[in-house]
């Protein structure tokens, strides 16, 4: 028997594909998040939004708030830490979260290296913009990549972007020569091996889901047409008028992502999402996508 | 065997991985999500994933009894999550069992990700190759009725299970690429096809 291999952790990635892991911030959201259908929480004492609105230092989470989600729920517990801040990993594993997310939405902790992640027994998910930015997390462990979107703003235009860049990235090297593919792993500054499995196979080696950004049914679709095999709601649930409906609203819109009259109809009735802020008029300083390399 | 129709209930989870398995063992996957599907096909496939979400998610396009009615007839295997809404005696109301299956599951029983392990197991109808399984914060199943057939065990726990029309795992076959426990399930639904009465234990 034996546990914490690489096929555990993304096992645990393949289990979460088609649903929606949404944020929550204390036990009655987790809660309404779980009997709404989601796969999965994210545990954090603030949402994006909220982070962006308060400013200060963004820490991981205090273990008590986490523990007490993971009581009140029987879905898998995801929780962030600070990129590069191994420690705080540590502590996220020993207390039992199911996923570890290494976050930009949290303050970097160091802004030259990402944690080892192959150390660890639970599995971590990373952000990242582009294909050299999702392999070197692949190559340091990560069992599952998600785009960085804009978290916080409400905005897709940022995770649209990711998305697109990473798939289009993945089928040029699909159409590449064996001899191009070592001058393009030194472009990507990517792990030859890894980007060698990518041509071959046309795809990340582990899961690829959506973040940042989304905050409708609709953009939920967008995500999943482009590519992602499920998606994270951070601030678009409960920063709306109508956390409950609107978290159902999105589980179905995963589900039938492909089915028009389906998001016709779980988009109707509902109020307003969250108001959102455009990620152009963003500052560069103050654009979560930009940290970690 | 190509003639051969095989769904995988596609609400939430592995199911694209259970559709690439079918295709490896020989028979036709098609993802359900629609009730009026179930017509087409001859066995049915529950992923694994989370049992919540596919039992908030019974009632919008497929119904709780569309499965019952199917499972009249025709085989159904469920893995992990399938497993758990299989079973019955879950008190829970996130969890809404199809109660086919005599068998009490735990879920979340072995804890969280981190004790999540790959074993090799012996197949009853196999036995000469182990198969490598990956359990995933796996349920565990803890009573079986006098008509559940074990056909394998890892630590003297049931962990592949058959009874009448029905097959259970409490881990992952789909994410192993060996289509031994899917070649065995096509060969269940072909025998219900082909009129043979299931054998019960």
């Amino acid at each position: 028997m034996k546990k914490g291999t690489f096929e555990v952790k993304v096992g645990l990635a393949e289990m979460l594909k088609g649903g929606v892991i949404m944020d929550v911030t204390n036990v009655d959201q987790a809660k309404i998040a779980e009997d709404a259908g989601a796969s999965s929480v994210m545990a954090l004492e603030r949402i994006p939004a909220d982070i962006r609105a308060h400013g200060g230092i963004s820490r991981m989470s205090n273990p008590e708030m986490i523990l007490k989600i993971r009581e009140a729920v029987s879905i898998p517990v995801m929780a962030k830490c600070r990129i590069g801040h191994f420690a705080e990993a540590q502590i996220l594993q020993e207390i039992g979260v199911d996923f570890i997310d290494e976050s930009e939405v949290l303050t970097p902790a160091d802004e030259e290296n990402h944690i080892w992640k192959q150390d660890f027994n639970v599995p971590f998910v990373c952000g990242c913009r582009n294909l050299g930015e999702a392999l070197r997390r692949i190559g340091e462990g990560a069992a599952m990549i998600r785009t960085k979107g804009e978290p916080g703003t409400g905005d897709i235009v940022e995770a649209v972007r990711h998305m697109r860049g990473v798939t289009a990235e993945i089928r040029r090297l699909s159409t590449l020569d064996k001899s191009e593919l070592m001058a393009t792993a030194k472009i990507l500054g990517a792990p030859f091996a890894i980007v060698e499995w990518v041509a071959q196979n046309g795809k990340l080696p582990v899961p690829n889901f959506a973040a940042g950004g989304i905050a409708t049914p609709a953009d939920a679709s967008l995500m999943m047409q482009l590519g992602a095999e499920a998606v994270f709601v951070g601030s678009g649930i409960f920063k709306s008028d109508d956390p409950k409906p609107r978290a159902e609203a999105m589980v179905k819109a995963i589900t039938h992502y492909q089915d028009f009259a389906v998001l016709a109809e779980v988009s109707r009735g509902l109020k307003d999402a969250m108001v959102g802020i455009s990620a152009s008029t963003l500052d560069e300083n103050e654009k979560m996508a930009k940290r970690g390399w | 065997m190509s003639e051969l129709n095989i769904g995988i209930l596609g609400i939430q989870g592995a199911y694209e991985k259970h559709a690439l398995s079918i295709t490896l063992a020989g028979a036709n996957a098609e993802i359900i999500k629609y009730r009026e599907q179930l017509d087409q096909i001859d066995g049915l496939i529950l992923p694994g994933g989370e049992s919540t979400t596919m039992s908030k998610m019974m009632g919008f396009r497929i119904d709780y009894e569309d499965i019952l009615a199917f499972a009249e007839k025709k085989p159904i295997f469920g893995t992990c999550a399938g497993l758990i809404l299989l079973g019955k005696g879950i008190d829970d109301p996130r969890v809404h069992q199809f109660e086919l299956m005599d068998v009490s599951v735990a879920r979340n029983a072995y804890g969280s990700q981190k004790y999540s392990f790959v074993d090799n197991l012996t197949l009853a109808f196999d036995k000469e190759n182990p198969f490598h399984a990956v359990f995933i914060r796996a349920p565990q199943i803890e009573n079986i009725g006098d008509d559940i057939c074990v056909l394998a065990t890892c630590n003297n726990t049931p962990v592949l299970i058959e009874s009448n029309l029905y097959l259970g795992a409490s881990f992952h076959p789909e994410l192993t690429p060996d289509p031994r426990i899917h070649k065995y399930f096509i060969q269940k639904i072909m025998e219900v096809k082909n009129g043979k009465t299931p054998e019960s234990a």
